[in-house]
């Protein structure tokens, strides 16, 4: 028997019962088809993660007050960031791996045009450095300017959505808006970031002077936070040691572990983002593993209905002279076909399916999860289809000739 | 491996068993299926083995068809001693020496009857073009040939015979063994099946043929009868050498191919 003959029987076989066989694959292509896209999903969730965090740009810190969730501080009692704050870190030889200062007040406003009402989520009042340390670049206009800030001017960038939400396709370059009451004049508009980390749109923002927006808004007390850019992306170290220094004089702190600030680089905000997607896909493709497991036993169970149903045959297959081999590999083959086709297509239901977005999510498929799953698939074939044949194969010609 | 049925008689005999017995169960359970059966077949000869249900018949085709073992005794097929073959090497006997027939046909559901009977040859490494060419020549012999792409389920009971006895004799075995080949036959099928296995022992075909019935008994030209493991009676009908009692008994009206 050449392995031809074997899987031309094998194919008979299965196609002799073309329901159950349809049902038995339909298992394995669900358990192929959700490994691969639940994988996918994962993966492209943490690619949206990476890609957001790098539109923040890399070179960033962000001071902001109070000790962190994670970083366990005695601190008794919390300083706000202030102005002087800000000055002492652009003080190039206290921190000269600082590049840039930007201090921030954030708040909420509802902006008009033109009888168009649309509630900005952040209104960021800073200085211009932000816009270089934040990775902000202006498509239309310009940005505003240090005379800007100094004057106090009534003037604003706008993120690219308030701008299509205000002004649909029509240029918002000088045109003024009111802000929470106060007119401000739009000189520039933002290029577009993209989809962020799911929770707010990057691009529905107001930047404007840090001045303008504390006597509109915010008043002139502490500040939400301080972003810092450092002057390369390999000092981004030194610059966080830096700012702890400065801001431990400013604070007049002298112990170390009871600072009243946090200072984070989107490094570490990348690591933890990372690890929790990783978790994430972990615990999906733990699932999908579960439900490609439950399909391979599927396929033990039909083989073992398929091997008492057929055990008149085997005997009669024996006693004409088919050695154990051959039975054996008949109904292996049989069962790695089913899970070959069955893999094959789940392969192609999740090539389909990758295409389209889930949950907000761009499925972005790793192709070792292809061969992985269906390799597995193929191997759960063989491994769960051993039991069934072996059972066929030591089947005894005159009992098996004798089973009704 | 089919030699004429002159010189039939002068070569080793297809079957020599030697104080067969096959018990069943321990202690005081047990059963003697056998009680020591010394058989001799010739090559050539058409045996018919008879008995009441019980009696034996069945475990002795068993063992005869290699698909069982005596418990002791010694059996020799074609001049090959099965008692100490493995499984592998008794399949490799069950697929070169004997020709199987069963009461139930036994043929493989959803398969046309070519493949039905390319498959012992399939088991045996034939090649493609040389099984179909003998299966063909198989199913003509049966009067089949025009049947050859249909399956079991489109053949009547006694065309479905036929097709398991082209199965029987496809691998030009030492001997065919028929298990009450027509118990599910009604009379006319019944005439036709054995009239098959007439002509074929009239080649020089080896046949052993179970039955419990007069009427099939007659077509044989040796009838052993067995009682509770023992062979009681040993008749010839009529010599190895020469066609089956039915053909010769009906030369005047069936001198050339009695069946058709």
């Amino acid at each position: 028997m050449n392995p031809l003959e074997t899987l031309r029987f094998a194919v008979l076989g299965l196609s002799a019962n073309k329901v159950r066989s349809g049902l038995t694959m339909l298992g394995i292509l669900i358990g192929v088809a959700a490994v691969i896209l639940l994988l996918a999903v994962g993966n492209g969730s943490s690619q949206a993660v990476k890609d957001s965090i790098d539109a923040l740009g890399t070179n960033a810190l962000t001071v902001s007050s109070g000790a962190g969730f994670g970083a366990q501080s005695t601190a008794t009692s919390t300083k706000p960031l202030t102005i002087d704050d800000a000055r002492a870190l652009a003080d190039q030889s206290q921190a000269p791996d600082i590049k840039g200062v930007a201090p921030e007040v954030q708040t909420s406003q509802t902006a008009l045009y033109e009888g168009t009402s649309h509630t900005v989520s952040s209104v960021i009042g800073t200085y211009p450095a932000y816009f270089e340390a934040s990775n902000s670049k202006v498509v239309q206009g310009d940005y505003f300017s240090n005379d800007d800030v100094l004057a106090a001017r009534k003037v604003a960038v706008i993120g690219s959505t308030t701008a299509t939400d205000l002004f649909g396709t029509a240029s918002p370059i000088g045109k003024k808006i009111v802000l929470g009451g106060t007119p401000l004049t739009v000189v520039g508009e933002l290029a577009t970031k993209g989809s962020g980390t799911g929770f707010q749109d990057p691009d529905d923002v107001i930047i404007a002077p840090l001045p303008t927006v504390q006597n509109a808004y915010s008043g002139f007390g502490s500040l939400s936070q301080i972003l810092v850019e450092a002057s390369s992306a390999d000092t981004t170290t030194q610059a966080q040691n830096e700012i702890t220094t400065v801001l431990m004089g400013t604070h007049g702190i002298k112990d170390p572990t009871a600072v009243d600030f946090r200072v984070s680089s989107q490094t570490t905000l990348l690591s933890t983002r990372s690890s929790t997607t990783q978790t994430f896909t972990v615990l999906l493709g733990a699932v999908a593993a579960i439900s490609l497991l439950v399909g391979g036993i599927g396929i033990t169970n039909i083989m073992l209905v398929t091997v008492t149903e057929r055990t008149r045959e085997i005997g009669l297959r024996k006693a004409i002279g088919a050695p154990k081999g051959v039975i054996l590999s008949q109904f292996l083959a049989e069962s790695t076909l089913l899970s070959l086709i069955g893999a094959g297509l789940g392969v192609a239901v999740a090539l389909i399916g990758a295409h389209f977005t889930i949950v907000g999510i761009k499925p972005v498929v790793i192709p070792a999860s292809v061969w992985g799953a269906f390799a597995i698939a193929v191997a759960i074939g063989l491994f769960f289809g051993s039991y069934p044949a072996s059972r066929a194969a030591s089947l005894r010609p005159i009992e098996a000739l004798r089973h009704e | 491996m089919s030699p004429a049925p002159d010189t039939a008689t002068a070569t080793a005999p297809v079957i020599a068993a030697r104080r067969l017995v096959k018990t069943y169960g321990i202690g005081d359970a047990v059963v003697h299926a056998l009680a020591g059966v010394d058989l001799t077949v010739q090559q050539g000869d058409y045996v018919a083995i008879m008995g009441s249900s019980g009696s034996g018949k069945s475990t002795l085709m068993n063992i005869l068809g290699c698909l069982d073992v005596p418990t002791t005794g010694r059996y020799l097929l074609d001049g090959i001693d099965v008692g100490g073959l493995d499984e592998r090497q008794l399949s490799l006997v069950r697929n070169r020496k004997i020709g199987f027939i069963f009461q139930s046909f036994n043929l493989v559901p959803r398969t046309n009857a070519l493949a039905q009977v390319e498959l012992p040859l399939a088991y045996a490494g034939v090649k493609a073009a040389e099984r179909r060419r003998r299966a063909m020549a198989a199913l003509t012999m049966v009067g089949l040939a025009d049947r050859a792409e249909h399956k079991p389920n489109e053949l009547s009971g006694g065309q479905q015979q036929r097709v398991a006895v082209a199965r029987a004799l496809v691998t030009s075995p030492a001997m065919l063994l028929a298990d009450e080949p027509t118990g599910n036959l009604d009379s006319h099928s019944t005439k036709e099946v054995l009239g098959i296995v007439d002509r074929l022992n009239d080649s020089g075909r080896t046949v052993v043929l179970i039955t419990h019935e007069d009427e099939v008994a007659h077509h044989a030209k040796r009838v052993i009868r067995l009682v509770d493991g023992l062979i009681v009676s040993d008749e010839r009908q009529a010599p190895v050498e020469g066609p089956p009692p039915a053909m010769a008994g009906a030369a005047g009206a069936l001198t050339r191919g009695g069946v058709r």
